[in-house]
């Protein structure tokens, strides 16, 4: 695995080496719970360090996806493969960040970074310094010490996002984490994200109902509707804010908001 | 209200119980219920007196504490691992829940007889009735606790790289806790009832043997020496239950928590009366600043 290498780069601190992002790919695969399929014949490729946005109206299996390829989910039918490999489990280096409340509540914001690091076996002294570097990264070094029902539901998601990177996952899979947030704090999170993601070299899907925010942080854009991935576009000039008057950026979002539309 | 304040409404309130039951028998008042054979507070305060004085008393005390802790801790460890157990894995709650729903209506008093045949000693019987009877408040609220935690919990830690064990320590038992508490707060009050009355069945020595004994040779004082006893030691160990519960679970979030006091209201509260939109005015303002933060540190 590549837990050993992952942990040498990761003592370089909180923004050192990175490891390499990881390729998923699902198969013809059926996804959903055994007695409720949710999606049918997915074909989906996530190239290494990608990100993916997948987008489409709330019920339509975006969150099945995710789960599929975090292995909380085995697929019904097709496979689900990680560089090549069958996925059999949720392991540390696809990290899930859920839409709130996953923080652990009786843990504080710093104990909640810690525990992937836990997971991993590293010693206190390292689990602490790495988790306050992370909290730094993402702004909440004076809530370290709270509880997580002490502070907003945009630091709550800060703190779901450091947790997540700090295992050093290869892919980060998130599950419209900024869904319950209002639109401000939300263009916020969307610019954080981009910045703590650069240099983690991680492969992303980032699930929303939000067709602006698809298009401002992926690379391509994933369209799932009436139990289908219907399409995948690729995105001109991901993660600039400058691009949303382009024509081809103002073409892509027709598009999308017709074919999720019907 | 402050702190002193709540004391001294506590106090009030057993002192005026006290007062109560002093007043009604000593002036022997019998209205259809008799006060006149009840023994006086200051009967039982002498004969109270007396016994701290002797040996006994103490022997009792220890005798009963012990019981009751060790078969308590015995119903913690044994229910929660039972409640875990029935509520994580489907075979174990396929194995132990019809004979868990059997025993469960079983008043565990009604246990002595067994106790007396599979016991050697009545020392062992009392405890093993003192934990049944903990036992199943520990199990059931244990059961319903780590069957309501929250999925995305357990599954954050399975998604970094956590098995089984590491969902156990970090999710089910700390979550659980909350509830778990609440069913030791259940069982050391249903222990109690039944380690008195198994030391009045079948005891030697106990609060319990000695209320009864003092019962059976008609010496009322002695009866309530022992009632007080129980009354005492019952709300001394539930309440250190309730303290430890309300450390372990610090982490939840509670309105009586937040000092009212804080809440700011001067100045301004007189112009909210003045305009009818006012109320949201203070509303609005005390948000901003958060507002505010969050953004400046998303930018730099």
């Amino acid at each position: 695995m590549s837990t050993s290498s992952a942990t040498e780069t990761r003592t370089t601190g909180g923004s050192g080496a990175s490891p390499r992002g990881t390729r998923l790919t699902l198969r013809g695969a059926t996804l959903g719970r055994p007695d409720a399929a949710a999606v049918s014949d997915v074909d989906l490729d996530v190239a290494p360090g990608e990100i993916l946005t997948v987008v489409g109206p709330s019920g339509c299996g975006k969150s099945t996806l995710l789960r599929t390829l975090a292995g909380l989910l085995p697929p019904l039918a097709g496979t689900a493969e990680q560089d090549g490999h069958p996925i059999e489990g949720p392991g540390a280096d696809r990290a899930l960040v859920f839409q709130e409340d996953a923080l652990l509540p009786w843990r504080t914001l710093r104990a909640n970074v810690e525990l992937p690091l836990a997971v991993q076996g590293l010693p206190r002294t390292e689990r602490r310094s790495q988790a306050t570097a992370w909290l730094e990264r993402v702004g909440l070094a004076a809530q370290a010490g709270q509880l997580p029902h002490r502070v907003s539901g945009g630091q709550r998601q800060r703190a779901q996002l450091a947790r997540a990177l700090a295992g050093r996952p290869r892919a980060v899979l998130m599950d419209e984490p900024f869904g319950a947030l209002d639109a401000q704090t939300r263009t916020g999170m969307q610019n954080l994200l981009v910045e703590v993601l650069r240099g983690t070299g991680a492969t992303v899907v980032f699930v929303t109902h939000d067709v602006d925010e698809a298009l401002f942080l992926g690379d391509r854009v994933a369209l799932l509707g009436a139990g289908r991935a219907t399409a995948v576009r690729a995105v001109p000039r991901p993660r600039d804010r400058t691009a949303y008057g382009d024509p081809a950026h103002v073409a892509l979002r027709r598009d999308v908001l017709t074919s999720l539309g019907t | 209200m402050t702190r002193p304040v709540r004391y001294a409404l506590r106090l009030v309130s057993l002192a005026v119980a006290l007062g109560l039951w002093q007043l009604l028998t000593s002036r022997d008042i019998d209205v259809w219920l008799r006060f006149s054979q009840f023994p006086t507070v200051t009967d039982v305060a002498r004969t109270f007196a007396d016994r701290l004085a002797g040996p006994d008393y103490w022997t009792d005390l220890t005798d009963s504490l012990t019981r009751i802790l060790s078969g308590f801790l015995l119903a913690a460890v044994l229910g929660v691992a039972t409640g875990v157990l029935v509520a994580r894995s489907r075979l174990a709650e396929d194995l132990l829940g019809p004979v868990l729903e059997v025993v469960r209506p079983i008043p565990a008093i009604a246990l002595v007889p067994v106790a007396i045949l599979l016991f050697p000693s009545n020392e062992q019987g009392i405890v093993f009735i003192t934990c049944a009877a903990a036992f199943f408040p520990v199990l059931v609220s244990t059961r319903h606790a780590v069957r309501a935690l929250a999925p995305v919990w357990e599954e954050a830690v399975r998604t970094m790289g956590g098995g089984r064990w590491r969902v156990l320590g970090s999710v089910v038992l700390p979550g659980a806790l909350p509830g778990v508490f609440g069913g030791l707060s259940v069982g050391i009050g249903v222990s109690w009832i039944c380690v008195i009355s198994a030391e009045m069945i079948s005891g030697q020595y106990g609060v319990g043997y000695r209320t009864w004994q003092d019962y059976t040779v008609v010496d009322y004082p002695g009866v309530f020496v022992g009632m007080v006893t129980i009354g005492a030691l019952g709300w001394l160990t539930s309440t250190t239950v309730e303290l430890l519960g309300r450390r372990l679970t610090h982490w939840l979030p509670r309105t009586s928590y937040v000092p009212t006091a804080a809440r700011p209201k001067p100045a301004r509260a007189a112009g909210a009366a003045v305009s009818p939109a006012g109320a949201a005015v203070p509303e609005d303002t005390r948000a901003q600043p958060e507002e505010a933060r969050d953004e400046h540190l998303v930018r730099d």
